[in-house]
């Protein structure tokens, strides 16, 4: 052990000027990615008699009370309730729709590689342009535009190849002798999929899941003409920077960022219960069988 | 092409099991993937509760043949019988065949207990059930400890008995081993190919194993099928492929032979002469002498052939024997791999045992005289496909 550690020590002491060099470059880049946005966060506590920027005139959460006050600074509460059930509508579709497409692509079906290519050129169209053609064909439909309908479908352009792209790398590594090992040993098309391949993409799913959930939830140029007349979050925002002028603006940064945290921290949290359950059920087994494999 | 198939099948002079449970036909099978062809209207007949080696090299067919067998691929022609019934299109479980993957791809998300216990719980089982008879299967494979680990917690040598406890749970009468022993060191799997036996004894269905390795397939298999390009080069006993190759790639593939081949250019009744590699070699002719100008080939085995040192290059060599020079040297032990240049057109190879070495040790370069005793001459089929041998050993 002591042999082992010497030699990293004294690499240690000796770094090269090349890890000085690059670790002040990512000093930078941290800086410059949470620099802007803790200015946000601070200022969201700024005192009562706060304006919108320093110095800070004492600390409070006025703000954030003030903030759903609908009169002052817009439907934030009704905008924030709509983008969470869009979010969550637009993930279980693109989780569901992404796995699914990912398997029939494994296959090659007749005309697979232009429907590939047709479904990844959305990403590549300008998401304004996107969201003005589908605003414009419900308009020529006489269909009323919605957050729930045109800004849905429109997020799903955005959302849907994004999916289909993490389901193509994650299904690379997926072996199919899996399936055939489930077919093997009996199982029904229905039980391969649900009691090997669903378990085995489960973290795979997640990471398309907090994409969805997360590309759904900022979306803006796809959303902006086909939302409708009810607002989602991002638009309130946009809306807000143009006529609110209190820190309140501030607080509804901060309080957007928590529930993006939120929302990664239940997705990595989820997939850590899993282990945990999964190696928890197995110690409390094994601690009985440990014994008899002792004896042996 | 069919006729020659079917003498193969029936050149089996060794003792095989008789017909027990899990007998296996192949009737006239041609496998197509695209243009190219896997397998060539291949016959084969393999008796039930035997231990059966497919062996070949990479992309012989050997895999595809065990797929078809299995149900995971289906001919493009012909029929799969097992005990006498054409289970083309039937699924795995209703065949009576399981399957062990080459990866094993046991189930990353469920422990051993419950991956071994996968098909009782499709079936529907229950859950107290299951883990019993799950356990008892892990028993005979000697994992019962490891019940509640997962599959990546396990060594691969321990993947293997619960891929092996997971596939024999569904009570199959054949069981299909897609070179089972390949991702293994070599420690753990000469111990596996044992344990292999063993089990295979133990539960008396018939194994089919997929390999290519020569020595593998001889120590387990009472049948080994060699393959070549989709098509079958000789079924019989591991004594017979070995001692008795019918061919010159078997000869070759299975190893242990020296084969001399080459064009007859004199046949005097008593002996025929060769010419190979530009020497004429001068061998005990079989009971049909063959015609002057045609390809001669007989195998000698290497331990069959006698060493000593040439009194003189130029002499003329005698009947079943070769000159050359010695070009390699290797310790083995018992005994000692001597590898001949100038001997004949390909690489002639004697085992020596070390006793006899040692008694009077060659050098590299030293003129030599190979001969060996009539009876150890082995006629190989004429007809067969010179120049492709695969391993040398």
């Amino acid at each position: 052990m002591g042999q082992a550690a010497a030699p990293a020590q004294k690499q240690l002491g000796k770094r090269r000027w090349t890890f000085y060099a690059l670790s002040a470059f990512f000093v930078l880049f941290v800086a410059f990615l949470y620099g802007p946005m803790s200015a946000i966060y601070v200022l969201s506590f700024q005192g009562p008699t706060g304006g919108l920027t320093f110095p800070m005139r004492g600390y409070s959460t006025h703000w954030f009370v003030a903030l759903f006050e609908q009169q002052r600074t817009g439907d934030f509460a009704g905008a924030f309730s709509r983008s969470l059930m869009l979010a969550v509508v637009v993930l279980l579709v693109t989780v569901a729709m992404s796995v699914l497409a990912g398997l029939a692509f494994r296959r090659r079906f007749p005309g697979s590689t232009f429907v590939f290519y047709f479904a990844v050129a959305s990403l590549i169209m300008p998401g304004i342009l996107v969201g003005l053609g589908v605003g414009l064909t419900f308009q020529l439909l006489d269909v009323p535009t919605n957050w729930y309908s045109a800004a849905l479908g429109a997020q799903l352009t955005w959302t849907l190849p994004f999916g289909l792209l993490i389901m193509f790398a994650v299904l690379s590594r997926f072996n199919r002798a899996f399936e055939e090992a489930g077919r093997d040993l009996g199982a029904s098309n229905w039980q391969i999929f649900w009691m090997v391949v669903v378990p085995i993409l489960f973290p795979g799913m997640i990471a398309v899941a907090l994409f969805g959930f997360t590309l759904s939830y900022d979306e803006f140029p796809r959303t902006l003409l086909t939302a409708g007349a009810k607002n989602t979050l991002p638009m309130e925002i946009w809306g807000m920077t143009t006529n609110v002028t209190s820190p309140a603006l501030y607080a509804l940064g901060t309080v957007t960022t928590l529930v993006s945290f939120f929302a990664i921290t239940l997705a990595l949290g989820s997939i850590a219960l899993i282990q945990w359950r999964r190696s928890r059920k197995l110690v409390s087994n094994e601690s009985a069988t440990v014994e008899i494999g002792a004896t042996q | 092409m069919n006729d020659s198939n079917k003498q193969i099948t029936t050149m089996t002079t060794g003792k095989l099991p008789t017909a027990g449970r899990g007998s296996i036909e192949l009737a006239g099978v041609t496998k197509r993937f695209g243009d190219t062809v896997a397998v060539r209207n291949i016959d084969l007949k393999i008796p039930g509760g035997s231990y059966c080696c497919l062996l070949g090299p990479s992309g012989c067919g050997k895999t595809t043949i065990l797929r078809m067998i299995a149900g995971h691929e289906n001919p493009t022609e012909g029929a799969v019988l097992i005990d006498g019934e054409n289970v083309v299109g039937e699924p795995p479980v209703k065949r009576g065949t399981a399957m062990m993957f080459q990866s094993y791809a046991l189930f990353p998300h469920l422990s051993c207990a419950d991956n071994v216990a996968f098909n009782l719980k499709v079936r529907g089982i229950g859950k107290a059930e299951r883990r019993e008879r799950a356990l008892e299967m892990l028993a005979r494979v000697r994992m019962n400890q490891f019940a509640d680990r997962l599959p990546a917690q396990l060594s691969g040598g321990q993947q293997q008995r619960i891929a092996l406890a997971r596939a024999l749970i569904t009570s199959p009468r054949v069981l299909l081993l897609d070179e089972p022993l390949s991702a293994l060191d070599e420690f753990l799997r000469l111990q596996m190919r044992g344990e292999l036996r063993r089990i295979q004894a133990d539960v008396g269905i018939t194994f089919i194993h997929v390999t290519h390795t020569q020595m593998e397939a001889v120590a387990l298999a009472d049948m080994v099928v060699v393959m070549d390009q989709g098509q079958i080069e000789q079924a019989a006993s591991a004594r017979d492929v070995y001692d008795l190759p019918r061919t010159g790639y078997v000869a070759r593939f299975m190893g242990g032979q020296n084969v001399l081949s080459g064009t007859v250019v004199q046949n005097d009744g008593g002996s025929v002469t060769i010419e190979s590699g530009g020497k004429r070699i001068r061998l005990s002719a079989p009971d049909t002498p063959p015609a002057v100008g045609s390809i001669f080939e007989a195998a000698v085995r290497r331990d069959h052939v006698r060493l000593s040192r040439a009194v003189s290059e130029s002499a003329q060599p005698a009947t079943n024997a070769v000159a050359g020079r010695v070009s390699g040297i290797e310790y083995q032990g018992t005994w000692l791999k001597i590898t001949l240049e100038d001997a004949c057109s390909e690489e002639f190879v004697v085992n020596l045992p070390d006793s006899l070495f040692f008694a009077d040790p060659l050098t590299i370069g030293a003129p030599v005289l190979a001969q060996w005793n009539t009876e150890h001459v082995h006629f190989l089929a004429s007809g067969s496909r010179p120049g492709r041998g695969a391993a040398s050993h």
